[in-house]
């Protein structure tokens, strides 16, 4: 990578305005193609058979009556589906969870499809497969599931990170400890101790898209896969892996999408639909249903968790632990590990222990939601500080800058700390109008914070120059906040040319190198990255081509706002050429005119978050309405501020939701009982106050621009800001998420009772 | 020679150890020599590794180089969403 990619403080042209954005006008008139908007000739439907039981061997299936059904073409089952992962635990549970192969592990589980002529036909086709099970006891409590007398999911686990490997296997796939420095040293030291015990419920990212796609599997080998998703490239690589294709005979085209948060970061039914169609021979489009959305794809974990935190009588933090138990569904996973590294990044400690555990429950397989894990460990800390804060009789704002970390701080999870702005957003809080603002009967303010890592990644751009001087960028990130428009400004700041001459596209698989996914807020950060580095190259092409033109050195050939420059006294006659001149003179001058890059963006700062929340309860139906609520981020540099904002009032409402409503309901028969919007209830509009923000900019130091991610962060202290609102406005401490008014009402009666 | 820190997991297949010095001028030579002297960390390499180098986290560019006297503590590579 010969790129440099330090912050260089430059002023902006582009930068940091506000254009409207390049899919706008398709979205609002309907003309933006979403996964299910795409269509093939001769395609036909896919539909999925599902486990009814939480639990079960899957003593055999007989698919012969499905395959007798006019209309049918195509019945697959795990047997087409063979094991090409070659050890890749990863991989196997990925394929096991896209079709199961010996055992159903949670209620909606694949266990065999259909392809039909239509839908009519594959619903009757999946009525005449004959699966018989073994029906097993069954575990959904993350806590029960953790309890050694709990039935095993896998008798192959056994919990991985003890000192000793243990002798019987367990549902705890695996131990992670962070921290530094000795806690018990410093509990000793403490004048205050807050222990308390926290629970949150498992949730869906909720994206109103459901999983769809088109697959096209041809006679020679090739295949070609429509499909919503986070991230083409990584579903080319899953695909082609778990179907013996060759990646480069695989071509993926990620439609528009209708929200990820994470749930769209690995394949669920794209290998389905790629079986079905290599043996029916034709098209297949698969879209999942509402039902089978919250059945087989997406929630994040469910959580239990201790925290202990201890202080002196002068505020300052002498010792934190927590204990952090995380559900991953039936497949070993790491979120526990990244709610024990989150848990109190955003405090100086001299003395901090967590441990996670990674714990399997018959529900489904656990997948990344917005800030993985982050929002649930700073709902329990951040309630302790609140409370600890209110034992010591300090403000809660004053407490936390007290103890607030800061550049040279060894973070929690281990390294030393650069420039952050954890400090900043406290400050800006603590001065916010809101904080001042009065409160009525039955209404509690409460604010948090919260901390979310960032990441880059591998990411290839191409910027091509029309000969009418118009630029094409071809990204690999798929745009899932307004990425295209950040990405077009970055281009126009570059190249000195207006906003308006980029057009920024999400290019498919075949047209450009590997691009990781949207994930870890890294879309913006890291394409933006290669979009300068793109547009670098195309100008050192400008300029030889001035030279060239001129006739002179390109030594002595500047590139300022859009125009090539022959600096010095000698060149005095020579007009600056524009880039529109140069470009209509390419043909001339060796051809088309072309940037492109290749790198990983790594170094994507950390960011943090703190947010104000006001609610008013009413105390006879436990119902909360959230009156007032106030988000303060840090950008490092906001490239279009408003789908920075867009982002972080996106992330307040989902943990809104998280926090008030939200939950998967699990019947004692291990079956989910709301899988659907009408009793799995998201905000609606008329739910929820204007969010207001204000973003704070500290330049990330390993970004030209300053640029940190932005995606993320704010979902982290919502659970948090709301449960201590809550709790201020009841005065009962919340401790179990969601606070539905049902669990308002009992921990009241609970309170009354004594 | 830098001094590299562990998190606790990893520490447990580097002979029980979180600090460790070790030569190396990049992050590949790192993992290399880390595997050499400790064969049970290369399973958890290929399921990857980040390296903050003074606070800043790198997940994929193995070519960083590792200045003397820098703070480099190994982490896992986590996803996000």
């Amino acid at each position: 990578m010969n790129f440099d990619p330090r912050f260089s403080g430059r002023k902006f042209a582009s930068v940091g305005t506000r254009p409207i954005r390049p899919d706008g006008v398709d979205k609002v008139t309907g003309r933006a193609r979403y996964g299910a908007d795409f269509n093939m000739a001769g395609q036909l439907v896919g539909r999925i058979l599902r486990s009814p039981h939480a639990h079960a061997v899957i003593k055999s299936i007989d698919t012969s009556k499905a395959e007798k059904l006019a209309g049918v073409k195509a019945v697959i089952t795990a047997k087409d589906l063979p094991d090409l992962t070659d050890g890749d635990a990863a991989m196997h549970d990925i394929l096991d969870n896209c079709m199961a192969r010996k055992k159903a592990l949670y209620d909606g589980h694949a266990v065999a499809a259909v392809a039909a002529i239509d839908a009519r036909i594959a619903r009757q086709a999946l009525k005449l497969i004959e699966v018989e099970y073994e029906v097993l006891p069954h575990v959904t409590d993350v806590d029960e599931a953790a309890h050694h007398h709990a039935p095993l999911i896998n008798d192959q686990v056994f919990t991985e990170g003890l000192e000793e490997k243990p002798a019987k296997p367990s549902n705890i796939t695996k131990r992670t400890q962070f921290g530094h420095g000795d806690v018990h040293k410093g509990f000793a030291e403490a004048d205050f101790v807050v222990e308390r015990s926290f629970k949150t419920e498992q949730t869906h990212q909720g994206y109103i898209e459901p999983h769809a796609c088109v697959a096209s599997v041809n006679a020679d080998g090739t295949a070609d896969l429509w499909v919503c998703t986070q991230g083409h490239f990584v579903y080319r690589q899953h695909c082609a892996q778990l179907l013996g294709l060759e990646a480069s005979k695989l071509r993926v085209t990620s439609s528009e999408i209708g929200g990820g948060f994470g749930g769209k970061t690995h394949v669920w039914a794209e290998p389905v639909a790629l079986a079905l169609s290599r043996k029916a021979g034709r098209p297949v489009k698969l879209v999942m249903t509402r039902d089978e959305v919250f059945r087989a794809s997406g929630p994040t974990s469910a959580t239990s968790i201790d925290v202990r935190i201890g202080a002196r009588k002068d505020g300052t933090i002498t010792a934190a632990e927590a204990t952090l138990r995380y559900s991953c569904g039936p497949y070993a996973g790491s979120w526990a590990e990244i709610g024990a590294m989150t848990a109190f990044a955003c405090y100086k400690l001299e003395n901090v222990k967590t441990v996670g555990y990674e714990v399997l429950v018959n529900r489904p397989k656990t997948a990344a939601y917005r800030a993985p894990s982050a929002p649930m460990a700073a709902f329990a800390v951040e309630s302790a500080v609140d409370e600890l804060a209110k034992e010591l009789g300090m403000d809660a704002v004053d407490f936390r800058i007290k103890n607030a970390a800061q550049e040279g701080t060894r973070a929690s999870y281990g390294p030393v700390y650069g420039p952050i702005g954890i400090g900043p957003t406290l400050e800006a809080v603590k001065h916010h109008p809101h904080m001042k603002a009065p409160l009525k009967e039955n209404q509690g303010r409460g604010m948090a914070c919260g901390f979310w890592f960032n990441f880059g990644g591998q990411t290839c751009t191409d910027l091509n120059i029309g000969m009418d001087g118009s630029v094409s960028l071809a990204v690999g990130t798929v745009d899932v906040g307004g990425s295209r428009a950040s990405l077009s400004l970055v281009a126009a700041e570059e190249l000195g040319i207006d906003y308006s001459h980029v057009k920024a596209i999400v290019a498919d698989t075949s047209s450009l190198g590997y691009n990781d996914m949207t994930d870890g807020s890294r879309g913006t950060f890291s394409s933006s990255m290669a979009t300068i580095s793109a547009a670098r190259n195309a100008i050192k092409i400008l300029r030889e081509r001035a030279a060239q033109t001129w006739d002179i050195p390109v030594e002595d050939v500047h590139w300022e706002k859009g125009h090539a420059i022959a600096k010095g006294e000698k060149y005095g006659n020579l007009s600056p050429l524009s880039l529109k001149e140069i470009a209509a003179a390419s043909g001339k001058t060796g051809g088309p005119i072309a940037g492109h890059s290749e790198l990983v963006a790594d170094g994507a700062g950390v960011s943090f978050a703190t947010h104000i929340c006001d609610v008013e309860v009413d105390p006879e139906t436990g119902s909360t309405r959230v009156i007032r609520y106030t988000v303060v981020q840090d950008a490092g540099k906001a490239v279009h501020p408003t789908y920075v904002e867009g982002q972080y009032q996106g992330g307040a409402a989902q943990g809104i939701g998280w926090a008030l409503n939200e939950e998967y309901i699990y019947g004692k028969d291990g079956r989910l009982q709301n899988a659907g919007f009408l009793d799995y209830r998201i905000p609606v509009c008329s739910d929820l106050p204007m969010i207001d923000t204000q973003i704070l900019e500290i330049p990330n130091p390993n970004h030209p621009y300053g640029v940190r991610g932005v995606g993320e962060t704010s979902i982290v202290p919502p659970l948090a800001a709301i449960a201590n609102a809550v709790s201020n406005a009841v005065g009962v401490r919340m401790t179990h998420i969601p606070m539905s008014p049902p669990r308002i009402l009992a921990a009241l009666d609970a309170e009354r009772e004594g | 020679m830098v001094e590299v820190t562990l998190w606790g997991s990893l520490s447990a297949v580097a002979g029980g150890k979180a600090r460790h010095e070790i030569e190396a001028k990049d992050i590949r030579e790192l993992f290399r020599k880390l595997a050499e002297q400790y064969p049970g960390i290369e399973p958890w390499i290929d399921r990857g590794i980040a390296v903050a180098i003074d606070g800043t986290i790198y997940r994929d560019t193995w070519s960083k180089e590792l200045p003397k006297n820098a703070e480099i503590f190994l982490l896992p590579r986590l996803a996000g969403g």
